[in-house]
């Protein structure tokens, strides 16, 4: 590539880690940050092992326990769950073996990996960032590189501090205008997810770029560029500006001093180039964004909060009325019934998508002198020690649960059906996480995506409302 | 990891779109610490009711689908998770190839470095092949990887394209660490040039 020629973020960020291009257009990538967790690891830690391999870069490495972990106090027991508890072992013996750094769950600094890499300063713009998770596409809005991987993947990482990559295309949703009151990065994202599908993005990186992402805080940045694996792409990133340098500044693991400034320096050079090309572009206004939810059981199925339930029978499309009657069915829907009638048994606020101090303050300024309604459960549960430690000295934690709400420990809770927090068959949620999938919260649980402050509306209400006939209370 | 040249055997017909990994394997059975014994667990959600039987009307519950080492589905298989224990349990089961116009990137990178292959046809093919799928044992469909072919059970051949560096592992069973190892001079000059310019990503002490 031409020294001339106008790159995008992600051609720059690439370009700055070719450790060796392959003739075939493969690259041997070097890997600026690895973040390992309990789950996807201890199979990788075995292959080193039996190849007689080591880790090449533990002080780019750093592991963490958050999947399978309770959010109560009981975590600070013993695991009950047997398997979990041998996960949990199994990461703490390789951490010690392979000399990884490791935040243990005593750590006030323990949370969820996507929720602590950015606030301890570990992820930072520019930096190419891998997990064995698919939403480390949260770091883009670092301005990274960050993608999942798989565990075999994550093997070669630890092995060789690089990946074999073939360099992805391009893709630029923009969100233009200003965002409606009542509505937040999860509905922009929602409806970009509902416009573009859950392939929509399959092949590419998303940069998302536009006034309306430009206003976005950090956190909601992250909370965009959490689910843009459920749009298909594998990385989702946002240009670093002044709102990435001045979050950075001052994080445990940041640069600090004259480091900071010759980092921001280069990182002033990441934004994409005037004439850039995208190999895709798709354009939103954010001013016709209503607050969203989904209906069915892939995030691509959504609808703003005021729509209806789908009816089968108007689809023409064979395939599409069979995928949307089993939808219907499991997640126990009438055709054309109001999504604002349908009632919730549980109601789920946290997640890598929305577990963060702002999204706790979005609830907690909806819960604050109202009363959770008396047949729902609802959870909130933050992202990491330090946001509800944070929360806590905001005292939003009395708010909520003067509200009727609990309060938990820091953990992936009930996003993903494998630790104690889980959807009973047939519970109905309202849950900021990322994937409605069938099961994906517990077995037959029905999973509805919406916003934090949505999410904390219906756990009052006792149903799904629209968000703006419900903003916080004055004075109270 | 074993090579894959050629394959000959039942294809199970699952004619769903958006398959994702949370259906291949749950959440619940991501606690293991192993490679292997995940195929009891395949599909769970689809594949047993709540007490554990299994339900008559799933494909691979069904003669002779138990023996599939083919999957045949529709678009955005593998979409969600990065978790590899899906075709770790796709692997265990016993399927070593699956057939759909298109695989979401994750898993089909993953399925790579298990040793099972995603191929990828066009969705009238992805039709003709369910059909083929669905007659059942006398109905073999062939994955040729050497001559880059599906054979049809009709003797109709159907080419495919993959990646020539990853077809090339999967033909010899070559795992990718040892080739990326033989690059290690160029990642040490790499590592000095970097800590020169940004020494910020060396010294971070947790
Ligand atoms: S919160 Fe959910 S999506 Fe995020 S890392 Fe945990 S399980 Fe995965």
């Amino acid at each position: 590539m031409s020294a001339t020629k106008p790159r995008t973020l992600f051609d720059k960020i690439w370009d700055a880690h070719v450790v060796e291009a392959l003739p075939d257009g493969t690259a041997v990538l070097y890997i600026d940050k690895h973040l390992t967790h309990e789950v996807t690891s201890p199979q990788a830690f075995e292959g080193l092992r039996l190849a007689g391999r080591k880790v090449r870069r533990p002080d780019a490495t750093i592991a963490v326990v958050d999947h399978n972990i309770a959010t109560d106090a009981s975590r600070y027991g013993t695991i009950e769950d047997p398997e979990s508890r041998t996960q949990v072992e199994t990461l703490e013996a390789n951490v010690k073996a392979f000399g990884i750094p490791y935040i243990p769950l005593t750590d006030k600094r323990q949370g969820i990996v996507h929720v602590i890499g950015p606030e301890l300063g570990l992820s930072l713009p520019g930096m190419t960032i891998v997990c064995g998770d698919s939403h480390t596409s949260t770091h883009g809005a670092m301005g990274a590189l960050a993608f999942g991987i798989g565990t075999s993947e994550v093997e070669h990482v630890l092995a060789t501090q690089t990946l074999l990559q073939k360099p992805a295309k391009n893709m630029r949703v923009r969100v233009d205008g200003k965002l409606p009151a009542g509505c937040t990065a999860k509905d922009i994202v929602l409806a970009i997810i509902g416009k573009i599908g859950t392939a929509g993005g399959t092949g590419h990186v998303i940069e998302f770029a536009g006034e309306a992402i430009r206003a976005l805080d950090m956190a909601g940045r992250m909370t965009v560029c959490n689910m843009s694996i459920e749009a298909g792409a594998r990385a989702g990133m946002v240009a670093p500006d002044q709102t990435t340098f001045d979050y950075v500044k001052g994080r445990p693991f940041a640069p600090k001093g004259e480091a900071y400034d010759r980092a921001v320096a280069w990182w002033k050079t990441l934004p994409s180039d005037e004439g850039a090309v995208f190999d895709k572009e798709v354009t939103l206004d954010a001013a016709t964004i209503v607050p969203q939810m989904t209906w069915g059981t892939s995030p691509e199925d959504v609808l703003p909060v005021t729509g209806s339930v789908p009816n089968p029978a108007d689809i023409a499309d064979e395939a599409r009325r069979a995928q949307v009657q089993r939808m219907v069915d499991y997640m126990g829907l009438t055709p054309g019934q109001k999504l604002t009638d349908l009632k919730v048994d549980v109601v789920f606020v946290g997640s890598c998508t929305n577990s963060r101090i702002e999204d706790i303050r979005a609830a907690a300024a909806i819960a604050k002198g109202r009363k959770v309604a008396s047949h729902v459960r609802a959870l909130v549960v933050p992202g990491s020690g330090l946001v509800k430690e944070a929360a806590e000295a905001e005292g939003l934690d009395k708010i909520l649960l003067e509200a009727g709400f609990e309060w938990r420990e820091a953990g992936c809770s009930m996003c993903l059906g494998m630790n104690p927090d889980k959807l009973k068959p047939g519970q109905r949620s309202a849950s900021t996480s990322n994937r409605n999938f069938e099961g994906r919260q517990g077995m037959g649980g029905r999973t509805h995506l919406v916003s934090p402050a949505m999410a904390a509306a219906a756990a009052i209400a006792g149903h799904f409302v629209d968000v703006r006939d419900y903003q916080p209370k004055e004075g109270v | 990891m074993r090579a894959f040249t050629t394959l000959t055997g039942i294809a199970a017909p699952m004619p769903l779109a958006n398959v994702d990994t949370d259906k291949i394997i749950p959440g619940r059975f991501l606690k293991t610490i192993q490679r292997t014994g995940l195929g009891k667990h395949l599909f769970a959600n689809m594949r047993y009711e709540d007490d554990g039987s299994e339900k008559p009307d799933f494909v691979l519950n069904q003669e002779p689908y138990r023996q599939a080492e083919i999957l045949v589905a529709y678009e955005n298989f593998g979409c969600g998770s990065s978790r590899e224990h899906a075709p770790w349990a796709l692997l265990d089961f016993g399927i070593r190839c699956v057939i759909a116009p298109d695989f979401a990137d994750i898993f089909h990178n993953n399925s790579f470095k298990n040793g099972v292959l995603p191929v990828k046809l066009p969705r009238e093919i992805c039709e003709q092949l369910m059909e083929d799928a669905r007659l059942g044992a006398n109905s073999r469909i062939t994955i040729d990887l050497e001559r880059q072919v599906v054979v049809r059970p009709n003797g109709e051949e159907i080419p495919f394209t993959i990646d020539p560096f990853r077809r090339h592992l999967l033909l010899n069973g070559l795992d990718d660490i040892g080739q990326t190892m033989q690059h290690a001079p160029a990642i040490d000059g790499f590592e000095a040039k970097q800590r020169a310019a940004q020494p910020w990503l060396y010294d971070a002490k947790v």
